[in-house]
């Protein structure tokens, strides 16, 4: 709890019964004796809150198996995999996500290891935005497990104030979900996703107005939104190692060091961040792409990886309404070195094997026997899917294309993603003689 | 080598051949014109890989010898040189440098040996023929503007020149398309053009030949094999890789059923679709024709910035039609049209139209719809 000293009449929530009560200075819930207590001034003015799943995947792994409750549990895949989510438990042993397997496993080898079923964690993400969309219209998704939501003006709709409400919805997403979340509320998204992460798991964190400066002060400069391992080597070089760093300097002094960049970081050092919580964003490209167990130079391989991105890209177009008139090719070389190659120009398409003709010119250009590790698609440059794909003089085979997508498409809908395989994509096992 | 010749008849080769020389260039030697002097002649030489320009001048050689200097560097200078200077061109010594001088004015230049220039003539040519440069014309203008950009149809990215038989006689036909209009001209077989292969003449090579036509009016020889061919202007000699692809059999794009018969003059119909399309936004550009009895409406709705219609007259008897088409593609053709009275064939919105002259002239266009 941090939100101590502010002047003025305060509230204390209690996160188990679910009570509003007037501010004690007792630890502890009048009513249940539950510890779990959030405070905030009477007429809370706090109303963008950031939520965030407590270590998403495996979370719903150890639900799905509650053999695994007491394991350490990550979650993540492959000979070339990284530790996509680890249990707390498996965070314990120092384990943590984006780590690469082999070490995780030095540190924590009696962990369970479960490959990723991103089907399930998508449809467990979807419920939990749907119960959070019951709240607010205005639900900002930043990736499968975490939202920021504004519920300004929502008071009237559920009786209660923000804190009463988001404590509400983590109850209910304990019980209809099975899964715990982590609450920051404050009054703009940097400062709402700072305070998600100050108490995990299971955590509720409020920041006042008030608190920003001083909370903020001790952070390394890592902890501002936007700065990577590069830009904290450069703001460490000019001296810059913490939050308060920035705050001792005016803005004109980081605008003139560090440009319009410096004059975002001097904001956001403050608490100061005017963006807005934005339902949807326009979708700007769509791209699939692959690290291999083992880099390969084989083109039949590639083409063949080439052809199944193709799809799932085309797919997601499909779904979206969208037609594409750009295509990327991504190819990362064994030794780390990127290749992008694209294409634009042509008509717009949201057809598998349009997608796959351009990639694939562009692939067969660089097949110059260099190694590759990782093979991606993506496309950009979108216009309605509406007049696309129509043909035209030269192309009289194009609606014979679409019709014969539209069967595969439907039957993979209704017998899984793998009930037709393209014969170029189809990789025969060698069938065994007696 | 050493060679002196007039500013005027370096410039005009120079002119016809630094063209072909891309602005940026990987290969640091294709920036680069060749020169070489010998037997009274100064030969210049430049290349892309794909597209070779050679002009001979006029020159006083007292030293015979070649090398290779920057093209565009080159022909700047002798663009400013007074008009009527003379031009002396000689190697200076050891350091690799070409010296250039012209009334007091002196030039240093850095070369590469010529002997690492690149040099595209190679081989026979199988077939030779020559076409007046008012029938070169007219084949490429008739047919270049519909050529595609798509890099992934490559095949579409120049004109396809062959010969076919029409009605017994031998045809030289030109086709050109992008998908959204077709352009055919065809004009008797020359004599040797028979049993020519079918060749894609790639899109910078049509250009630099159409440029070449506007300055020099005289018979053009043309010689071709499957995978080269060479455009003998005179002097000026202009050799060219032609695509690897097949052209698509553009016959059965061409709709045989329209029956539906329209018949238009050019001037005002070209003008009002002009007027018209004013109104619609730069991308897209459609305009509808809404075809009736002896008259049709232009009209164009841009939901941004207003509407606009015309009423021309026209003749025309079928059964009545509405029809969008990309305005600018129109205008194109129109453009191309030889005599006042064009005659539109149409079926129905959906399919493409034919536009042509209405006394049936060489050259014939396929026009695809828009959904208006």
């Amino acid at each position: 709890m941090i939100s101590h000293g502010a002047e003025g009449a305060r509230v204390v929530l209690c996160r188990d019964c679910l009570v509003e009560s007037p501010g004690g200075d007792s630890s502890r819930c009048a009513l249940c004796g539950s510890p779990r207590l959030v405070a905030y001034p009477h007429g809370n003015a706090l109303t963008i809150a950031h939520i965030d799943c407590d270590a998403f995947y495996a979370s719903i792994e150890k639900r799905d198996n509650p053999t695994l409750w007491d394991r350490p549990l990550i979650v993540g895949g492959g000979r070339r995999g990284v530790v996509s989510t680890c249990c707390y438990v498996a965070r314990t042993f120092g384990v943590r996500s984006a780590m690469p397997m082999f070490q995780a496993l030095k540190l924590c080898p009696e962990a369970v290891v479960i490959g990723p079923d991103m089907a399930k964690y998508v449809r467990v993400g979807r419920q939990i935005r749907s119960l959070m969309q019951d709240l607010t219209p205005l639900v900002e998704p930043i990736s499968i497990d975490e939202a920021f939501l504004d519920l300004t003006g929502c008071e009237g709709v559920h009786g209660a104030g923000a804190p009463l409400t988001l404590a509400r919805l983590a109850r209910k997403i304990e019980s209809e979900i099975g899964l715990t979340v982590s609450i920051g509320l404050s009054d703009c998204k940097f400062l709402a996703k700072l305070a998600s992460d100050l108490d995990k798991p299971r955590g509720y964190t409020i920041v006042e107005r008030v608190q920003a400066m001083a909370l903020l002060a001790p952070m390394p400069v890592s902890r501002i939104w936007g700065v990577g391992k590069v830009a904290q080597t450069r703001l460490n070089n000019a001296g810059l190692r913490l939050i308060g760093d920035i705050q001792a300097l005016d803005e004109t002094t980081m605008f003139a060091r560090h440009g319009a960049e410096g004059g975002r970081l001097w904001r956001l050092a403050r608490g100061i961040d005017k963006r807005r919580v934005t339902p949807e964003r326009e979708t700007k490209s769509i791209s699939s792409e692959t690290t291999f167990d083992v880099d390969t130079a084989d083109k039949e391989h590639l083409t063949r990886t080439l052809l199944v991105m193709c799809e799932r890209v085309a797919a997601r177009l499909k779904k979206q309404q969208l037609a594409c008139k750009s295509v990327t090719l991504k190819l990362r070389t064994a030794d780390f070195k990127l290749r992008t190659r694209a294409r634009s120009g042509f008509e717009p398409t949201q057809l598998a094997t349009r997608l796959f003709l351009v990639a694939r010119s562009l692939l067969e250009k660089e097949l110059d026997g260099a190694r590759f590790r990782l093979l991606g698609v993506s496309t950009a440059d979108f216009a309605a899917a509406e007049g696309a794909d129509q043909g035209d003089l030269v192309d009289k085979d194009i609606g014979r294309e679409r019709a014969r997508e539209d069967a595969i498409d439907s039957l993979r809908e209704k017998f899984g993603a793998s009930a037709v395989v393209r014969g170029l994509a189809f990789k025969a096992t060698t069938p065994k003689r007696p | 080598m050493k060679v002196t010749l007039e500013r005027t008849a370096l410039l005009k080769a120079l002119g016809h051949v630094h063209r072909i020389v891309e602005r940026r260039n990987t290969i640091p030697i294709l920036s680069n014109v060749l020169i070489e002097a010998r037997e009274r002649q100064l030969t210049l030489k430049a290349t892309d890989l794909d597209l070779e320009a050679t002009e001979s001048a006029p020159a006083d050689v007292a030293q015979e010898g070649s090398t290779t200097v920057p093209a565009h560097v080159l022909y700047e200078i002798v663009r400013k040189l007074p008009e009527g200077a003379q031009v002396s061109l000689e190697m200076s010594g050891e350091v690799g440098q070409l010296l250039l001088r012209s009334g007091r004015a002196r030039f240093h230049l850095q070369c590469l040996p010529a002997s690492d220039f690149p040099d595209l003539t190679t081989g026979d040519l199988s077939h030779r023929f020559a076409l007046s440069s008012g029938d070169l014309r007219k084949l490429i203008d008739n047919t270049q503007f519909a050529i595609s950009t798509e890099e992934t149809r490559y095949y579409l990215n120049g004109i396809f020149l062959h010969v076919t038989e029409v009605d017994g006689a031998a045809m030289l036909r030109a086709v050109a398309t992008d998908g959204h209009r077709l352009a055919r001209v065809e004009l008797p077989a020359p004599q040797g053009a028979a049993g020519m292969p079918g060749v894609i003449v790639p899109r910078k090579a049509v250009n630099e030949i159409q440029k070449l036509i506007e300055d020099l009016a005289q018979e053009i020889v043309i010689e071709l094999s499957t995978a080269k061919a060479r455009f003998r202007f005179g002097d000026v000699v202009l050799t060219t890789k032609l695509i690897d692809g097949t052209f698509p059999d553009y016959g059965r794009v061409i709709p045989a059923n329209n029956d539906k018969r329209l018949v238009v003059d050019k001037e005002p119909f070209a003008k009002a679709v002009d007027r018209v399309s004013t109104i619609s936004s730069e991308r897209g550009r459609a305009i509808k024709l809404s075809i009736g009895d002896g008259k049709m409406v232009l009209s164009v709705n841009n939901p941004d910035s207003g509407s606009a219609s015309e009423e021309i007259e026209v003749d025309y008897d079928s059964a009545p039609i509405e029809i969008g088409f990309n305005a600018r593609y129109l205008l194109d053709i129109a453009g191309q049209l030889s005599s006042d009275t064009a005659l539109l064939k149409l079926s129905d919105p959906g399919s493409p139209t034919i536009i042509q002259d209405r006394d049936g002239a060489a050259a014939l266009f396929v026009l695809m719809p828009l959904r208006v």
